[in-house]
């Protein structure tokens, strides 16, 4: 069965960001320029925090308006870059209204969650959690 | 270290509204960033005898190889020099601030001169912005002040936004830079730092990707160190209860000040303990980026208006092992909501909670003894009074008469001109922390390089000690202890660590953090280090002034017991006559 990430409860992160840089660091270097979450707080640290990550669409509006087919749809919901088809145009960017799309400057090409759980496991408060959808 | 961006300084200056970036790789070489970087810059920035608050102090923030790399490794350490002390003054603090100055691609920011209108610097792709900060200069609660920077910045999650109150404006020599709300470069002044250059915020936001020479063995070194951070007992004390699990143990112990330091524990310690505190007001926990731990602990104040019923405020204020101890027992407050209250104010405000407990704590005992009386204190300061002493923070911030603007100054002017020397506990002109364990803590203040408890972490060396053999190590012993401690210190603030996870970041644990990023350096080379910034930095502070055979304690600490009993001035004068000699060796060798 396909999986997806899942924000069991935003409630209890503490925002301390080990989730965006554990993203990046799939590629093996530091920094966040390549991560496909974020932790930002809700107003101020004193209202708390909220997570934004793809939430895998199953009809993706950021697939809908590829102009160049670039987003495929993924089983299990979201999508999956083609890099050598995405022409850095940023329509992908605009149409996620949740903000999920982040962007690699360097690459100028968009970042997005492919569903692979690996922040799930340095999130030290049981925030977020690999889920198995239909496909 | 190839491509890694940390040598990369940026120079700002505030007169000229220009900036610069150069490359230090000579300095990140030698020094490795963070505090041993930060203080050559500083050195070499500062004129000899620069006025602390005229336009050549020089502000100087690091971070270090390991930052944004590895968890904990989560602090921005600042460099200046103190209002306060007249001497070096250097501070730490987490929040977003070391991760956000490390991925906009820096290793430290140089800030001089000064403004001559209030302004905020904005930091981001590669560009600085001077922005007006007229409309923010005055304004009520440093809350606020975030609030809007927010809204006007871009960057949210990727960003620091470190801003004064208006007890920076006003120049108050205890004011704070707070940064992400709850974290603060709190001790020595930076806050009026800030003030005096018209500097009302600094916001810095970043998130380029730092490139690592070996990547699986990054990989493999950083699962090493998250598993230690999460998985062992070495953090639990800060994840669970915070730093206030101190309270109940220092108040059993007897070590825990009191009312000016005229008890050593408080009858109400229960109530305002950590424990209490979760019970009653825990209603968050956040975390500096990059750190497991979350040890901030935010509680929940529901105040009713008095005005309109059915009407009430829910502020949410973070609170510590410091602020109970210096907003609450040393004032004798013992119930927790007025004891929050107190704290917000003064968070508000932007004080180090720290020297203003201990200056209102002073202010108290001479207006009991008549050395002063309400002509001078407007408000009838009494031992509890949460409402009272909300008043008078108030006053040192808005410093309506002589008497406020003096104890601005500090609790060792405030001490010169009123009297009261005997009685006000200034270590080096800086405030005392909140542990009378025994002689290791209060020479470990005199001796600090920064004057703080975390310079060299006596109280942890008093405790250590007393469980063992129950009775003090032999003076000089005591000074040899601190002195290698803080060695150790210098390296774990160069790279930069946060010191609470210094049970993690052992030498073999540092040497192996650092070779998947090119640097290697063995425990020998290590504590080599450490000793060559710790003699750096006296030399600096050596040149602006600091006289080791001048210290002196105040006497209050030897009349109220420790738990190893009354501390002799003997013991204290042989431990500082060592220490003397010590640092004159160490600042002349090679
Ligand atoms: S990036 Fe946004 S629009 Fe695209 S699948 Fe994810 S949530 Fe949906
Ligand atoms: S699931 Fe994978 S791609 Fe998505 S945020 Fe986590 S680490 Fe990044
Ligand atoms: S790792 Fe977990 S607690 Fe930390 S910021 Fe991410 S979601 Fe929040």
């Amino acid at each position: 069965m396909p999986s997806r990430l899942s924000v069991v409860d935003s409630e209890r992160c503490v925002g301390c960001q080990l989730c965006m840089f554990a993203c990046a660091r799939r590629f093996g270097d530091g920094g966040l320029e390549r991560s496909a979450i974020l932790i930002r707080s809700i107003g101020g640290v004193e209202r708390g925090f909220t997570v934004v990550v793809c939430r895998a669409c199953r009809d993706p509006p950021c697939a809908a308006v590829c102009p160049e087919d670039a987003l495929r749809v993924r089983r299990g919901g979201g999508v999956l870059l083609d890099p050598n088809r995405c022409t850095g145009c940023g329509h992908c960017r605009d149409a996620c209204i949740i903000g999920a799309v982040f962007w690699d400057e360097r690459a100028n090409k968009p970042n997005i969650c492919v569903h692979c759980g690996y922040c799930v496991n340095f999130c030290p408060h049981g925030v977020l959690a690999l889920e198995e959808v239909a496909a | 270290m190839p491509h890694d961006p940390l040598s990369r300084v940026l120079y700002i200056d505030l007169t000229r509204k220009k900036y610069w970036v150069e490359d230090r790789a000579d300095l990140f070489e030698k020094y490795l960033g963070g505090t041993g970087v930060a203080v050559k810059l500083l050195e070499e920035e500062l004129p000899r005898g620069a006025d602390p608050l005229g336009p050549d102090n020089v502000i100087v923030f690091a971070v270090g190889p390991l930052t944004a790399l590895y968890p904990l490794a989560s602090k921005t350490v600042a460099v200046f020099k103190s209002p306060l002390t007249g001497n070096l003054g250097e501070s730490h603090a987490g929040g977003r601030s070391a991760a956000a100055i490390r991925l906009a691609g820096l290793g430290a920011v140089v800030i001089k001169g000064v403004s001559e209108h209030p302004v905020y610097v904005s930091i981001h792709g590669g560009k600085v912005y001077f922005r007006n900060a007229r409309t923010l200069w005055g304004i009520r609660s440093s809350y606020t002040v975030g609030r809007i920077i927010r809204e006007a910045e871009p960057g949210a999650g990727l960003r620091t936004i470190m801003r004064i109150g208006r007890a920076g404006e006003n120049l108050v020599r205890y004011a704070t830079v707070i940064t992400e709300t709850y974290r603060h470069f709190g001790r020595l002044g930076l806050g009026a730092v800030f003030g005096s250059k018209r500097l009302k915020a600094l916001v810095v936001m970043g998130k380029q990707t730092i490139p690592v020479a070996q990547k699986s063995l990054y990989r493999q070194v950083y699962q090493e160190i998250y598993d230690a951070a999460t998985r062992s007992d070495l953090m639990k004390k800060y994840h669970d209860i915070g730093t206030p699990v101190n309270v109940a143990p220092l108040n059993a112990l007897g070590a825990l000040p009191t009312r000016n330091l005229s008890q050593a524990r408080f009858e109400e310690a229960d109530k305002i303990s950590g424990e209490a505190m979760a019970a009653k007001h825990l209603a968050r926990r956040t975390a500096c980026s990059h750190c497991p731990v979350a040890c901030i602990h935010v509680a929940a104040l529901r105040e009713p208006y008095a005005d309109e019923p059915y009407f009430y405020k829910t502020s949410f204020v973070s609170y510590d092992y410091e602020p109970i101890y210096a907003l609450g027992t040393m004032l004798g407050i013992g119930d927790t909501e007025g004891l929050l209250k107190l704290i917000d104010v003064v968070e508000a405000a932007g004080l180090d909670a720290m020297s203003t407990g201990v200056a209102l704590a002073w202010a108290t005992e001479a207006l009991e003894r008549g050395i002063i009386s309400e002509n001078e204190t407007i408000v009838k300061l009494r031992w509890g009074d949460s409402d009272a002493y909300v008043d008078a923070v108030e006053k040192i911030v808005s410093q309506p008469n002589e008497f406020y603007r003096v104890l601005a100054q500090g609790v060792l002017h405030a001490a010169e001109k009123y009297g009261g020397k005997e009685f006000a506990l200034v270590f080096g002109g800086n405030e005392m922390p909140g542990y009378h364990t025994g002689p290791a803590a209060h020479i470990g203040y005199l001796i600090g390089a920064r004057h703080s408890h975390l310079d060299n972490a006596g109280y942890s060396l008093d405790q250590k000690v007393y469980k063992t053999q129950g009775k003090p190590l032999e003076p000089e012993e005591t000074v040899e202890r601190l002195m290698a401690e803080e060695a150790w210190r210098q390296v774990l603030s160069s790279l930069v660590v946060c010191f609470f996870a210094r049970g993690i970041y052992r030498p073999e644990t540092v040497t192996k953090a650092l070779k998947p990023l090119g640097i290697e350096l063995g425990d020998k080379e290590l504590e080599e280090l450490g000793w060559r910034i710790y003699r750096e930095k006296y030399r600096l502070k050596l040149r602006e002034g600091f006289d080791p055979a001048g210290l002196e304690p105040p006497p209050r600490i030897f009349e109220t017991p420790t738990p190893y009993g009354r501390l002799s001035p003997e013991y204290i004068r042989r431990a500082l006559n060592h220490f003397a000699r010590r640092i004159a060796d160490l600042a002349s060798s090679e």
